[in-house]
């Protein structure tokens, strides 16, 4: 299978090496290795609290905000650790972006929100209207979105479904020009045509950037990823390919909780 | 089957006797604000007119008007705006949107609590230690609203952080993600949606500041004056003041002219609420999240 080769050369997007970490003195997350291949869709699994989301908001760093996390171990992303002092934090937000549970547009028109991102990072030189309506337009056609809204984009944002609400939260990142996507359960406040229209979207936009989404739909990790993580209790049981990881899981806990018997 | 049985009834008799006795409590509430208002247009509004509010008192202030003591009131009310409002909202920024809750935050928000608390006459005395006597501003318009603008500075602060926290989480995390600094969110996000709740406390400020006596009292106000400021070092004459004197300083006062004073004071401070409870049902009726 030569897709598998090109895969396997591929540059690995995010890369952990002995990552350790605590909320106060509790331990969420303990010696996580792992390798985020570039490009494809990779899905976490794992009952709740065993650090999934942790894990994905380390990635952006966004858990800095609480004051009482500490880290220990590496976290590459494209080769570079972003826990290095030298490293921006704007930087690193700008290449990674990320998608909450719930959909989360800001109070503003959908032509605002989809040109947020574009803005704060080119504060100074003002965009002319054409180039802006480029960008507000080739970033909804990305997601689905543009014949829906093309005539109404100054409407506001929050005034949308909940599954056009998501899909725009993943528009307004585009701009921005990220590398990496992270979804923390996208889909779980959607309805399940929500839920299969996000997913069709997810599954589009492999390929040109890397995707990580954490999911509690076991259904959901199996139609659209290509990659699986099971994590337990702050530790990864098993990370393998997306199918083998349903047909033929390596550890006993995988099967059980594939299988529904926890969680 | 479904008829009452005694212990419905007793049940029943019981609601009703509560819900009369509630209901009178409440209807009490309204007594006074009813009286008083009541009093001060039934006795004061005959001395209301034109010339009452736009020209200065004469005959031992037993006769004419209380412009000077009016265009006072505006003035002090003003300067202590001015004074209060930039250093309010900069502090509750701060302390919303940029401080990390440590011991040193948590003493700093009891301190605010605790400013909050200071009856106005201590404020009063305050004003005098430092900005008449040790800024050396003397008694002055300047002095009366830095001690104003002290005595309210907590409640633009509690307003404004309210307001501010008032803002979804995930409007900052949204753009945090997209790499906007904690400013760009503050000032393209979080501002614009707390604007309501900040403007409604500035304006309750004012409402307040307009009615306060003791804190003007020995800072800048002045009983009587002829002339009006001329700038912000001058003495002025001031409304709430000015009620205090002609209901009890002055002998030979129209019975009706304290209460006409009573009246413009309550005027201004319940247009102000008014205007304040407009501006938040408009604001709130534009908002949706």
């Amino acid at each position: 299978m030569a897709g598998q080769a090109d895969r396997q050369a591929a540059e690995l997007a995010i890369r952990t090496q002995k990552l350790n970490l605590w909320y106060g003195t509790f331990q969420a997350l303990f010696n996580i290795d792992l390798g985020i291949k570039q490009g494809i869709i990779t899905s976490m699994i794992g009952p709740s609290g065993c650090g999934k989301s942790t894990f994905l908001r380390s990635v952006n760093r966004i858990n800095e905000r609480l004051g009482y996390v500490r880290i220990s171990g590496s976290i590459d992303v494209m080769g570079e650790n972003i826990y290095d002092p030298g490293v921006e934090l704007v930087q690193v937000r700008k290449q990674i972006g990320m998608v909450f549970q719930r959909p989360n547009p800001l109070p503003i028109s959908i032509r605002e929100n989809v040109l947020f991102g574009h803005r704060i990072h080119t504060a100074g030189r003002k965009s002319s209207k054409n180039e802006e309506d480029d960008i507000v337009e080739d970033a909804l056609k990305t997601v689905l979105l543009w014949d829906k809204v093309k005539d109404r984009l100054d409407r506001k944002a929050t005034a949308l479904s909940l599954e056009e609400q998501q899909k725009l939260c993943i528009a307004r990142l585009l701009p921005v020009k990220p590398g990496i996507l992270l979804m923390d359960e996208p889909c779980s406040a959607l309805d399940p045509k929500g839920t299969e229209a996000v997913e069709e979207l997810i599954w589009e936009l492999r390929g040109r950037y890397t995707i990580l989404i954490v999911t509690h739909n076991m259904a959901q990790a199996r139609r659209a990823s290509e990659e699986c993580i099971f994590m337990l209790m702050g530790k990864v049981v098993e990370h393998t390919e997306t199918g083998e990881m349903f047909v033929t899981p390596r550890h006993k806990e995988t099967a059980d909780y594939i299988e529904g018997r926890y969680g | 089957m479904f008829e009452a049985t005694p212990l419905n009834q007793r049940n029943d008799t019981r609601q009703k006797l509560f819900r009369f006795g509630l209901g009178t409590m409440t209807g009490l509430l309204i007594l006074p604000v009813v009286l008083i208002l009541g009093t001060l247009i039934y006795k004061g509004a005959p001395v209301i007119s034109f010339e009452f509010l736009f020209t200065g008192p004469t005959k031992g202030m037993t006769a004419g008007g209380i412009f000077p003591a009016l265009l006072g009131t505006i003035l002090l009310v003003l300067v202590a705006l001015i004074a209060s409002v930039p250093l309010g909202i900069a502090a509750a920024i701060y302390l919303s949107e940029y401080a990390a809750d440590n011991w040193f935050t948590r003493t700093i928000n009891l301190a605010i609590i605790n400013l909050a608390g200071v009856p106005s006459i201590v404020h009063a005395l305050f004003g005098v230690g430092a900005f008449v006597i040790f800024f050396r501003f003397g008694t002055s318009i300047l002095a009366a609203s830095l001690t104003l603008a002290i005595m309210t500075l907590p409640v633009v602060i509690v307003a404004t952080r309210e307001s501010l926290q008032a803002v979804p989480m995930a409007f900052r995390e949204a753009c945090w993600n997209m790499g906007a600094t904690r400013w760009q969110t503050i000032r393209r996000v979080v501002l614009p949606n707390a604007i309501t709740g900040i403007l409604t406390g500035v304006i309750l400020e004012v409402s307040r500041t307009a009615g306060e006596t003791a804190p003007i009292m020995f800072t800048g106000a002045a009983f009587f004056l002829p002339l009006l400021p001329q700038s912000v070092f001058d003495q002025t004459m001031a409304l709430s003041l000015h009620l205090f004197v002609v209901s009890t300083q002055v002998p030979g006062m129209p019975e009706n002219l304290p209460f006409g004073v009573a009246l413009v004071l309550i005027s201004m401070v319940l247009l102000m609420n008014s205007l304040s409870i407009a501006l938040r049902m408009y604001l709130r009726g534009k908002k949706k999240w």
